[in-house]
């Protein structure tokens, strides 16, 4: 019974009413407070892999200095959307972007714009760690090296400091700053993987499903991180944790088949959702 | 009731069953008041006493649903509508406890009242009596079927109580005013009438929550209530 009602919900998708339609919650453009310029906005954002359409006119607007949250059920098109903020989706074979993302005034999708520096203001921290096969300190020097944000080697050894200060690892890692990245414990790998982003100055950090090779305390630890960073960053995360995105985020997207279904302050998502669908999302109901 | 079921089978069961309970729990505060409000209107102190002690049966039920609350939280992390409802159990449960305790109390002042003379008005308190179990019944109505509209009815409804609560107050005094030997029954029946007063409160909180669980808001605007000047002896 539940598999056949199940399948008439995906057959007359109708049934969701607005749903379908336009994304409930908050409209571009109007979120919170006028005056305060969003840093992304995204209007009719399609993205096609080949002939298959995996977000379909995506308008969402990402607020600086905040934690904006994307979740959705697997293939929904969360990491899509997160990939094409910092235009990861190019390297992409047959993955076709049309619409426009505008970040500060400026649209990442124009011609003129050079993607390596793109990547640098917009930064990308992924599930799994990944440091450099390198020491502690040239995983964080690197960056700054290949886009000469260091002039001296007194201005890099400050560089790579604050950056992992910023990162809430610098005291774990002082003394070991020349053993390799990869001998540090999960959680403090993936910390260096955030001061390796934030050691090229980025304005906004991307993060795809950060915490989910991490045990509990590792989680907590990168979750404070996430609280404070958002003072100096616009931060976007795309995780499968709802409670996660209820405790790190202010707002929340929620996606289901490529499309955005509503978007809202998180503690309206997390209380009183307004489509069915997120409801029956974060409530563990779906399917 | 929602059609759509949680992924995980025993937290559905868990939501449930506090919802079962909750259910169970107003029909055994149901009962407690019909008796101690029947036990005034016919002077059985025995019927009387049996209300009161009924209540620690109602308040170990208030204990065991807090603990399966409690625990449903810890393990589950319920989320909108499930929050709503996991929040609105545990402020019913508190709410229903207390109702318990005024039935209680009438209960008690059923049994003194019952030896001492006989005193015209009694009538009234079964006219509130029958008040307050329409309100009492009806919002636990409203609970089970997640009925909003049935709740925001309570919710106005409870100035009739009101209502009758000022004007028997005022009959109470003056009743004492003719004839002090009258002071002792009337102050019970006073308190008796302000506890069933009370009681139609209660309903009225419980109707907000229920509104909060199905809708995510509270009622919208001021609760309707009997105008301030109707406790003045004068009047």
């Amino acid at each position: 019974m539940d598999e056949a009602m199940t399948g008439m919900n995906e057959e007359v998708g109708l049934s969701f009413g607005a749903d379908d339609s336009e994304p409930l919650g908050q409209t571009p453009g109007s979120a919170s407070g006028a005056e305060t310029p969003a840093k992304f906005v995204s209007r009719g954002v399609d993205v096609f892999y080949g002939a298959k359409q995996a977000l379909f006119s995506i308008d969402i607007d990402i607020m600086p200095n905040e934690v904006t949250a994307l979740i959705g059920p697997s293939g929904c098109g969360k990491s899509t959307f997160l990939r094409c903020l910092n235009r990861m989706n190019d390297i992409i074979d047959g993955c076709r972007f049309s619409g426009s993302i505008v970040l500060d005034g400026e649209d990442i999708y124009a011609r003129a714009i050079d993607v390596v520096h793109l990547r640098a203001r917009v930064g990308m921290v992924f599930q799994k760690p990944n440091p450099f096969p390198k020491s502690v300190y040239e995983n964080v020097a690197y960056g700054p090296r290949i886009h000469g944000l260091a002039s001296s080697t007194a201005d890099m050894d400050e560089v790579v400091r604050t950056s992992l200060e910023r990162a809430g690892l610098w005291e774990e890692v002082k003394d070991r700053l020349h053993e390799p990245g990869t001998g540090l414990s999960g959680g403090q790998q993936q910390r260096l993987c955030i001061a390796r982003a934030i050691a090229v100055e980025p304005e906004v950090i991307l993060m795809d499903e950060p915490c989910s090779a991490l045990d509990p305390i590792a989680t907590a630890r990168i979750e404070e991180l996430i609280d404070e960073l958002r003072t100096n960053y616009t931060i976007v995360i795309v995780t499968h944790n709802v409670q996660q995105a209820a405790r790190v985020s202010q707002r929340t997207a929620f996606f289901h088949l490529g499309k955005l279904i509503e978007f809202g302050d998180t503690d309206q998502i997390f209380t009183n959702p307004r489509a069915e669908r997120t409801r029956d999302y974060i409530t563990g109901r779906f399917g | 009731m929602r059609e759509t079921q949680h992924i995980v089978k025993s937290y559905d069961e868990e939501l449930q069953s506090i919802s079962t309970r909750i259910i169970e729990m107003g029909g055994l505060v149901e009962a407690q008041l019909a008796d101690a409000i029947e036990a005034v209107v016919k002077r059985n102190a025995q019927l009387g006493a049996q209300t009161d002690q009924r209540d620690s049966q109602v308040d170990a039920m208030e204990r065991e649903i807090d603990e399966a609350v409690v625990r449903l939280l810890a393990r589950r992390q319920p989320m909108a509508d499930d929050l709503r409802q996991v929040l609105a159990a545990l402020k019913i449960v508190g709410i229903l406890e207390r109702c318990g305790d005024y039935a209680a109390h009438v209960g008690k002042r059923a049994v003194m009242l019952a030896q001492d003379r006989e005193t015209p008005g009694i009538a009234v308190i079964g006219r509130m009596g029958k008040m307050v179990r329409d309100l009492i019944g009806d919002v636990l109505g409203a609970y089970a079927r997640r009925d909003p509209e049935l709740a925001l009815s309570v919710w106005r409804r409870d100035q009739d109580l009101d209502q009758l609560y000022a004007s028997f107050f005022r009959e109470l005094l003056t009743a004492m005013a003719e004839d002090p030997k009258n002071i002792n029954a009337c102050m019970h029946l006073l308190f008796i009438a302000k506890n069933i007063e009370r009681v139609g409160d209660f309903a009225t909180n419980i109707a907000e929550n229920v509104h909060f669980l199905v809708l995510g808001v509270l009622p919208a605007g001021k609760r309707p209530k009997a105008a301030k000047g109707d406790y003045s002896f004068e009047q």
